[in-house]
């Protein structure tokens, strides 16, 4: 199995590209199959780390909240750029030690902070685990540093560690 | 060419809303961008086009090409996947350069390196 399919994962999500990007027929299902696994076959060589996920449960509730997060965001930048410049509002840095240590994991989180509009990741630093982020509306800091470690660290914890 | 005019009025009402709510959120990244202050804020402003300026535009294409030919069209979900995977690496280029710039020319308030050492007793 191993040898036949070493990134299971990789081997499916490209052959779901190729029928996405082709057409969902038997014809296309076994040439994206060849592409997909002469694919994988080749990121092997590279010996990339494998990531693991231990659950699959919390990916569905963690891709709904971040898309509702990422929705709010969206409309709470709007109207700040809409308002002119507020004089009070504060933008700043804020530092939150994080836990989540696999490199897959931070990936996700990394992505998703950035696509939220109002928060940016600046900096990390593996040794330590703290995260150097840049928010545009600082109202409270420590708001900001339970909802990136509720909403985003701890599912994403579950899924890889 | 276009068979615009088969699309039912529910579909083309939502689809022309979602159009313009992703265009207008786009707009507003880019006016965001001109308008705020310091670098570190301008370099939020662009993901308003980047998050759902482009997820509202690809859902407006998912409902108006799935409607038209009446089965489900979805590879604009590979436009979105591809985007959400690919901002990050420009935004933390561009952010850790700045950080960088800052920190060497010594203005700006950015934190300096030593507070990423140790985790903060609080």
């Amino acid at each position: 199995m191993s040898r036949v399919l070493p990134y299971p994962l990789l081997t499916a999500a490209l052959l779901l590209m190729w029928l996405l990007l082709t057409s969902f027929s038997v014809g296309q299902f076994l040439l994206g199959t060849v592409v997909a696994m002469g694919a994988s076959r080749a990121m092997a060589a590279l010996q990339p780390a494998k990531p693991r996920i231990r659950r699959w449960q919390p990916i569905p509730k963690l891709l709904g909240m971040v898309m509702l997060d990422i929705l709010r965001s969206n409309f709470a930048v709007a109207s700040l750029v809409i308002r002119r410049n507020r004089p009070d509002r504060v933008s700043g840095f804020v530092i939150i030690p994080i836990e989540l240590r696999d490199r897959t994991g931070l990936a996700i989180l990394s992505c998703i902070v950035t696509s939220t509009p109002g928060t940016a990741w600046v900096e990390y630093a593996p040794d330590s685990g703290v995260l150097l982020l840049h928010v545009l509306d600082l109202v409270d800091e420590a708001e900001w540093v339970s909802l990136i470690k509720n909403h985003y660290e701890a599912p994403l914890m579950e899924i890889f560690e | 060419m276009s068979h615009a005019e088969n699309l039912p009025a529910w579909a083309a009402l939502l689809t022309s809303a979602l159009v313009l709510i992703g265009a207008g959120l786009t707009l507003l990244g880019a006016i965001g961008t001109l308008r705020f202050r310091s670098f570190f804020e301008r370099v939020h402003a662009p993901t308003l086009g980047t998050s759902w300026g482009t997820g509202s535009i690809l859902l407006a294409s998912i409902i108006c090409f799935t409607v038209l030919e009446s089965r489900p069209v979805v590879q604009e979900i590979l436009i979105g996947v591809f985007i959400s995977v690919t901002t990050p690496v420009t935004l933390m280029l561009l952010a850790r350069a700045a950080l960088y710039r800052d920190r060497t020319e010594g203005h700006g308030d950015v934190p300096p390196r030593s507070v990423l050492r140790r985790p903060p007793t609080s």
